[in-house]
């Protein structure tokens, strides 16, 4: 989606201000909030995708105002209350009614053990790659309305593929609960004066991740 | 920010969303959907266990050794998990070398894609708009702001982290640190030097910033 969460090249948001010896969380609720959307994403109702896009599928306004485990506790929320899991009059009052039990629940004991597997978002797939290192390729021109890893400013630009990455999960589907239509997905080069304009070249380039589906031989 | 909940200000001293939080946490233990033992062990793995320190090894030890530089530049991430550092949020690591040719630096433009086994949690200024929306367009100036300057003929190369491969910088070795071992060595791996905002420190940066 086009929202507040897409800032490459974005203008007017002022110096990067970053934080001498800053700490690990700034506030206890922070830790609260950082620590029951892990333990929450871990029962299985949702996937990353999905907790992606809740994040992000707001007001652009209240996106980029927002601090970041502000953005997290509002995506939460909207996963709670999409999956009937949490009604806003339980959070109003603290009064939890009857809900149904979630797939999953982390233990203490299984944390480190959860975190270290980790989750592998690779598959395999018997088709070959459609490109080759080196094939330039144009990325399409989607709007969509829904999830996508497909950032703004790369669209309709021309780079060249500089590896294959091998084949991942699909956000674009996956974010959605219609699959996770594993495709090759490549890191792809494009060069500063393509993606900005003539003049702006300061011997930089970008390299994005970029899905198959999101690319058409230029 | 429409979620601060402000029902809740009369009477207290808390902050809306302090009490939100707190509401939000007690139901979902009762609920049983969360374990409290398993929040504070993720709070205490993330903010006590887990940081750049991880990646500070990993670093010295391809400055060290250029066998396993070659290795982990190739298949970093079974190279990092050798170290122990492994799983979410690193499940599918890369390593980009700077050089005095090629710069390279990390953003997630959409997010906050960060290498959480190498690196912890990401810095404030990592999550925020101003970086996501700079990096890409105009990282020299990005860079000056970290105190960074380098020349016109070194490329600059930007990781748009935007699926779920994560970037680690191997910053270039300081000179003169050749009488260095591998523990030294790691002490003058900066968290900046490794997303590529920052180079690795000097000796003398680092006695400096400890006297």
């Amino acid at each position: 989606m086009n929202g507040g969460q897409d800032l490459g090249g974005k203008h007017g948001l002022g110096p990067v201000n970053p934080e001498n010896n800053e700490p690990v969380f700034h506030a206890e609720w922070e830790k609260r909030v950082f620590a029951v959307t892990l333990a929450m994403g871990a029962t299985g109702e949702w996937n990353i995708d999905a907790s992606r896009h809740a994040r992000e599928n707001r007001h652009p306004a209240d996106y980029i105002k927002a601090s970041y485990y502000q953005v997290w506790l509002y995506g939460l929320e909207v996963l709670l209350r999409e999956r009937d899991l949490m009604r806003e009059d339980e959070l109003k009052t603290g009064i939890a009614q009857k809900t149904r039990p979630v797939i999953n629940s982390m233990h203490g004991d299984q944390v480190a053990d959860i975190l270290n597997a980790g989750s592998s978002y690779e598959r395999e797939i018997p088709q070959p790659a459609r490109f080759a290192v080196g094939d330039r390729v144009t990325a399409r021109n989607h709007n969509p309305k829904t999830h996508t890893r497909l950032p703004g400013y790369a669209r309709n630009r021309t780079g060249v593929i500089a590896t294959i990455n091998g084949v991942f999960v699909f956000p674009d589907t996956n974010s959605r609960s219609l699959g996770e239509n594993p495709q090759y997905c490549y890191s792809v080069r494009f060069e500063a004066e393509e993606l900005w304009g003539s003049g702006t070249h300061q011997n930089s380039c970008v390299y994005l991740d970029m899905w198959e589906s999101y690319l058409e031989p230029a | 920010m429409p979620h601060d909940g402000h029902d809740h200000d009369e009477g207290s001293a808390l902050s809306p969303i302090v009490l939100r939080v707190k509401a939000l946490e007690s139901l979902l233990v009762e609920k049983e959907y969360v374990d409290p033992a398993a929040l504070d062990q993720l709070i205490d793995i993330y903010e006590t266990r887990v940081g750049p320190r991880n990646g500070a090894a990993v670093v010295a030890r391809a400055w060290c050794d250029e066998e396993f530089k070659q290795r982990l530049l190739a298949d970093a991430t079974t190279c990092i998990r050798e170290f122990g550092f492994e799983g979410r949020q690193g499940e599918h690591m890369r390593v980009k070398e700077n050089t005095d040719r090629i710069h390279n630096m990390v953003v997630c433009t959409l997010c906050s894609c960060y290498p959480w086994p190498v690196l912890g949690l990401p810095p404030v200024w990592y999550k925020a708009a101003p970086y996501r929306a700079r990096a890409v367009a105009e990282p020299r100036s990005v860079l000056a702001e970290f105190g960074v300057t380098l020349d016109e003929d070194v490329e600059i190369r930007v990781w748009d982290s935007t699926a779920e491969l994560r970037y680690l910088i191997l910053p270039m070795r300081p000179k003169n640190t050749e009488h260095l071992n591998e523990e030294q060595l790691a002490a003058l791996v900066t968290r900046d030097s490794m997303i590529g905002t920052g180079l690795a420190l000097s000796p003398e940066d680092l006695a400096e910033a400890t006297s």
